[in-house]
């Protein structure tokens, strides 16, 4: 379970070895503490939905799900997209309401992104990993919970160099989205180095 | 029909935090994207089907293209294709009371009913089930055994791939790889795919003197007949061969199967 | 008239998706590294991208707020799901190369983003073009991102051998560096700098000036 841990951190980094969710990556990483609010929505939500949608897929899309209603040879898995979806735009909307009631700058300040975590490539992506590796249930929280920690990481480490960067010489045409990318292409060459890494 | 026309336009007059709209709103989409899904689903199935036969037999018509001299083979002996039996993994011994053509491979593999579970330190393909029987094909001519195809898939770096190896008849030596199905990295782990890659393949030996399975994808160039040049950028793709064709050819696939057949012919 | 035109025209450069609105950039780097997959990602994306707008915007006006995310995700999901099964049916070629492609397109900000910022305030009409010309935008980049590291990771264009590459007995050395992820952000990057240099009217004004120029070298 470690070994799944420290892989999906490091080697299987959602956004820098798989550029997962690099859309609010770079959108979001301006402002430090927006970037460590969103990195910390982000967990939340990966190692809520990732399990889920495992119980989602095992219990009502497989073949065979539907045996206990007597209709054993239905196999709904071409709903699989739509299905991960929905649960994951439900629990946004769920955490959504519980930052407007608890946490309403952080609320504002995440803005549009809240909502777009729903689409965040990163976050299907985990749970479509999940299904194609056919994680049990504890091996999905595990991976839920690496994964968006693996990204907040990015993100945060991201959103630190992006502050520093402000205060950097650099050509006008490059300033901010263009030394983002540059940055983030950097930080993915670096990732990268972890892919030789056997526990 | 007026009385329906106009319920419906009532009910889109109201307003749009009224929790029945909401409610109506919510159920009317998701019906309608369920229909359109489900329809099209079926109603696309059996094209979608003949598609996959075709290039399943393509596969096989293709892996068969590139190994010299076969197609001459099959037509001295008379087959235009293959035969295809099905095997006990564990045992290695041809099973009788089942027809090949009754058989899905796929499905077996995770019905817990018909397959078995793969101990972790022998998972290296990370396949965790695979099914008991498995089906195998082979060229025969007047008794003797010419090619065998064996069916291996084991994980990726992100999806899974199918493929055959084709073994000649001292069952060491390959006569072919060929990639049935991945969803590899584009222009990267999917060049597995590219025959140049799979040409390397064949005279390549499974297992060294001792019996031990040795066959490899290495990175960089190869330095002897177990090893294969490796694909830049697609190191992880091509790990996961190493490992699929390891278990396959190991105890816990294809090995006692191979063992009896070498013993006992066919 | 001219308002269209420059609906349809305006995500090309001015406001275009990836370089400036910061939307559709995850397939634009796990679909570049040869030309015919960017194209095809780039046809398949318009597409959806024009009827998912065309269609959210003629019910607009009837999306309750509190629901309307996931009323537009699942219309755009299942319009998704619907045109892979037509290309998975009757063009079975294009879609193998597709196919790993429709979860990236179904999650795609790009999509999303044009629906909420656009095809929920506008009619049909506009909608439809607002979408071609982010489809367009988006697909100009790709294009450029494709070629270049097609042709410099593997010397060739659409699979037709432009430079002749050193294993094959030519003097090229391909870069490998094309070939990995890494390479489409320090193209955007670049890409981004050449627009801007041109269109400077897209420069980001730099948050914080130093104060005494006595230490600047």
């Amino acid at each position: 379970m470690m070994d799944l841990l420290l892989a999906s951190i490091f080697q299987q980094n959602l956004a820098l070895s798989f550029f997962l969710g690099v859309c609010t990556f770079l959108a979001v990483s301006e402002r430090f503490d927006t970037a460590v609010g969103l990195g910390l929505a982000l967990i939340v939500v990966q190692t809520i939905t990732v399990p889920l949608n495992n119980l989602f897929l095992n219990g009502l899309l497989i073949e065979g799900a539907w045996g206990w209603a007597g209709l054993p040879e239905v196999d709904l898995t071409f709903l699989d997209l739509i299905a991960f979806i929905g649960v994951i735009a439900a629990m946004v909307q769920i955490l959504e309401m519980t930052l407007d009631r608890f946490a309403p700058l952080l609320y504002r300040a995440l803005g549009i992104y809240l909502p777009l975590i729903t689409v965040n490539c990163a976050v299907l992506g985990g749970s479509l990993f999940m299904a194609e590796r056919q994680y049990s249930f504890t091996e999905s929280v595990t991976y839920g919970f690496g994964g968006g920690v693996g990204w907040a990481l990015a993100i945060i480490s991201f959103a630190a160099i992006r502050e520093r960067l402000k205060y950097s010489d650099i050509p006008a045409g490059l300033q901010g989205l263009g030394a983002a990318f540059l940055v983030t292409g950097l930080m993915s060459l670096g990732f990268s180095a972890f892919a030789g890494v056997t526990p | 029909m007026a009385d329906p026309f106009s319920l419906w336009r009532g009910f889109l007059a109201r307003p749009n935090d009224d929790k029945f709209k909401i409610f109506g709103i919510a159920t009317l989409v998701a019906l309608v994207c369920a229909v359109a899904v489900s329809v099209t689903s079926v109603l696309l199935r059996p094209y979608q089907e003949a598609h996959v036969e075709a290039e399943r037999q393509a596969q096989m018509e293709r892996m068969l293209d590139t190994l010299p001299g076969l197609r001459g083979l099959m037509q001295e002996a008379g087959v235009d294709s293959l035969t295809t039996r099905l095997v006990d993994l564990e045992t290695g011994a041809f099973v009788t009371d089942k027809e090949p053509g009754e058989f899905d491979a796929r499905a077996a593999a995770t019905d817990p009913e018909q397959s078995v579970a793969i101990p972790s330190e022998m998972d290296v393909a990370n396949l965790r089930t695979r099914a008991r029987l498995a089906p195998v094909h082979f060229l025969e001519r007047d008794g003797t055994l010419q090619l065998v195809v064996l069916p291996i898939s084991g994980s990726g770096y992100q999806s899974t791939i199918h493929a055959m190896l084709a073994l000649e008849a001292d069952l060491t030596t390959i006569a072919a790889l060929s990639i049935i199905e991945q969803a590899e990295t584009p222009g990267l782990g999917n060049r597995i795919e590219d025959p140049n890659w799979l040409a390397l393949w064949p005279g390549k030996q499974i297992a060294d003197d001792t019996g031990k399975i040795v066959i490899s994808v290495v990175r960089g160039q190869a330095t002897g007949p177990y090893e294969v040049d490796g694909i830049t950028g697609a190191t992880r793709t091509t790990n996961g061969i190493s490992a699929m064709l390891r278990y396959w050819l190991g105890d816990h696939g294809f090995g006692p199967f191979l063992t009896r057949l070498r013993q006992e012919g066919l | 008239m001219a308002s269209l035109l420059r609906t349809l025209t305006g995500p090309i450069i001015a406001n275009n998706p990836v370089t400036l609105q910061i939307l559709g950039v995850c397939s634009a780097l796990a679909v570049t590294t040869s030309l015919v997959t960017a194209l095809t990602m780039s046809v398949a994306l318009t597409v959806v991208l024009c009827l998912s707008s065309g269609i959210i915007s003629l019910i607009r006006k009837h999306i309750p707020p509190v629901i309307r995310l996931i009323v537009q995700i699942i219309i755009i999901a299942s319009l998704v799901i619907v045109i892979d099964g037509l290309l998975r049916a009757f063009a079975f070629e294009i879609s193998r190369q597709l196919s790993i492609f429709v979860g990236l397109i179904v999650t795609n900000c790009l999509v999303l983003g044009r629906a909420e910022a656009f095809a929920m305030r506008n009619l049909p009409l506009p909608s439809i073009l607002d979408g071609l010309g982010n489809g367009l935008g988006y697909s100009a980049v790709l294009i450029i991102v494709g070629t270049i590291r097609e042709l410099l990771g593997a010397g060739t264009l659409l699979g037709v051998t432009i430079l002749t590459p050193a294993s094959e007995g030519g003097w090229f050395e391909p870069l490998n560096l094309m070939q990995l992820a890494p390479s489409a952000f320090f193209i955007i990057g670049f890409l981004i700098w050449s627009i801007r240099a041109r269109w400077s009217d897209q420069i980001e004004p730099p948050k914080y000036a130093l104060k005494t120029r006595r230490d600047a070298r």
